[in-house]
């Protein structure tokens, strides 16, 4: 079991993001978001080919930001690397950042984001409509509700703007990547701070796992 | 701080009253600007007049502090919501003294997003300008907003998104309006904050507006070069 000392701390994920030691013929290149679900599959599955490279995850707070950090990143390290994968979905960019993948010939995840393929894209397509109303979080979401949500909406200092954000919503998804009661309990506090019903969903790692299983496992 | 807890609003002429305005719409303040209304009322101010200049006369400088990066989201909805306590009050006004009215606009969110502060400030700030804003709301198919054009026959049909998963309904929207015959009865305008001027034209609308304040002048061109037309 892996210790938890041994993982990025989250605020370092989601201001200045992270870089693995590890060596590796292959780099993925990742949302800070997802530094822990990736390292702890790398872990499980004895991935050392794969290094990792995470961007700050606060981009997202700033969409239109992503395509040129992560075009640069690429074009950092490529040199150091045999392939590049990038891990992220459209994350709003409007199909800006696959664009620039196809050009620099790098391959990202498919999906419209990480609520999307950590539940499985086509499930969560499936749901659709049935959703319109509901707000996701993932584990690092529910860690970091604060930094993303809370703050960047000015909440902290005007809680009674909540229901001009929220007040079409109906209910938060909590996606559960992993069994954690704290992190449970602290999704509901987050739904209750929103306002909104509570429903927690295990998704695992979903298609995030099973994409980097097929990068990791190809042939040169 | 303590100087400006000592303004007693009522005491303070014309000119001072609408530049306290104007400080206390930035500042977000509804209280005080229900107030200002009420007292601009008591002196026989017009409804219209003190809609124009004094409530949008200050969310317009709030509105630039936004896009020049100096304000952000939570204070701009901080201000329209005290403009909107203002509103409240100078409506049902406006009605009775017929003010002039520049155009009328159906407004709606796409189907599959539920998002609608944009939305809500462009109908706040058309109203302002002297729009009549009928809003459908949110999560509309295009059967809604091919309804309320039938009914209402406005001059714009604004839509808005903010979602990059959602934006795209926008054209299914414009190509129905083309696929029966309707397209060129309205100016279309489109919003939100994923969407670009570039997508504003691929998908067929007349304009992208970047911001309410935008909206608002792209609206009054479009209407004006549509009279115009008709005059001609």
């Amino acid at each position: 079991m892996m210790q938890p000392t041994e993982l990025p701390d989250d605020a370092s994920l989601t201001t200045s993001g992270y870089n693995s030691d590890s060596q590796g013929r292959i780099l993925l290149l990742a949302c800070g978001a997802l530094a822990r679900e990736i390292l702890d599959l790398k872990r499980r599955n004895g991935w050392d080919h794969m290094a990792l490279t995470c961007l700050p995850a606060i981009l997202h707070v700033h969409p239109e930001k992503i395509t040129q950090a992560v075009q640069e990143a690429i074009e950092k390290h490529r040199e150091d690397y045999d392939q590049i994968f990038v891990v992220y979905a459209d994350c709003g960019t409007g199909g800006l950042l696959e664009k620039a993948c196809t050009e620099l010939g790098v391959e990202m995840v498919k999906g419209p984001h990480c609520y999307s393929f950590f539940e499985g894209n086509q499930a969560f397509e499936a749901r659709g409509e049935d959703e319109t109303t509901a707000f996701y979080l993932t584990d690092f979401l529910a860690r970091q509700f604060d930094a993303f949500v809370w703050k960047p909406l000015g909440l902290d200092r005007h809680p009674e703007l909540r229901d001009m954000y929220f007040g079409n919503y109906t209910k938060l998804v909590y996606q559960a990547q992993i069994d954690d009661p704290n992190l449970t309990a602290r999704a509901r506090d987050c739904a209750d701070r929103m306002g909104l019903e509570f429903e927690r969903r295990f998704t695992g790692y979903g298609d995030l796992e099973t994409t980097l299983a097929e990068w990791a496992n190809r042939k040169p | 701080m303590s100087d400006e807890e000592d303004i007693v609003l009522s005491e303070l002429n014309d000119d001072e009253l609408v530049e306290q305005m104007f400080d206390d719409l930035y500042d977000g303040l509804k209280e005080e600007i229900e107030e200002g209304v009420n007292i601009l009322l008591e002196r026989g101010w017009t409804p219209y007049d003190i809609l124009t200049k004094a409530l949008v006369g200050g969310m317009t400088i709030v509105g630039h502090d936004f896009r020049d990066g100096i304000l952000f989201v939570p204070e701009v909805l901080l201000a329209a919501n005290a403009m909107k306590g203002g509103m409240t009050i100078l409506k049902p006004l406006l009605a009775e003294t017929g003010a002039p009215r520049v155009g009328k606009m159906v407004i709606g969110t796409v189907k599959g997003d539920i998002h609608d502060i944009g939305k809500n400030l462009v109908s706040m700030m058309m109203e302002g300008a002297g729009f009549e804003v009928v809003d459908i709301g949110i999560n509309n198919p295009v059967e809604n907003y091919l309804e309320a054009l039938e009914t209402e026959q406005p001059d714009i049909l604004g839509m808005s998104a903010l979602l990059t998963t959602t934006m795209p309904y926008m054209k299914v929207v414009i190509d129905t309006l083309v696929e029966q015959g309707l397209r060129e009865d309205y100016i279309v305008l489109v919003g939100g904050a994923p969407l670009n001027e570039e997508f504003g034209k691929a998908i067929g609308a007349d304009a992208y507006c970047r911001d309410a304040a935008v909206a608002v002048e792209t609206a009054k061109t479009f209407v004006s070069r549509k009279h115009n037309q008709l005059a001609g």
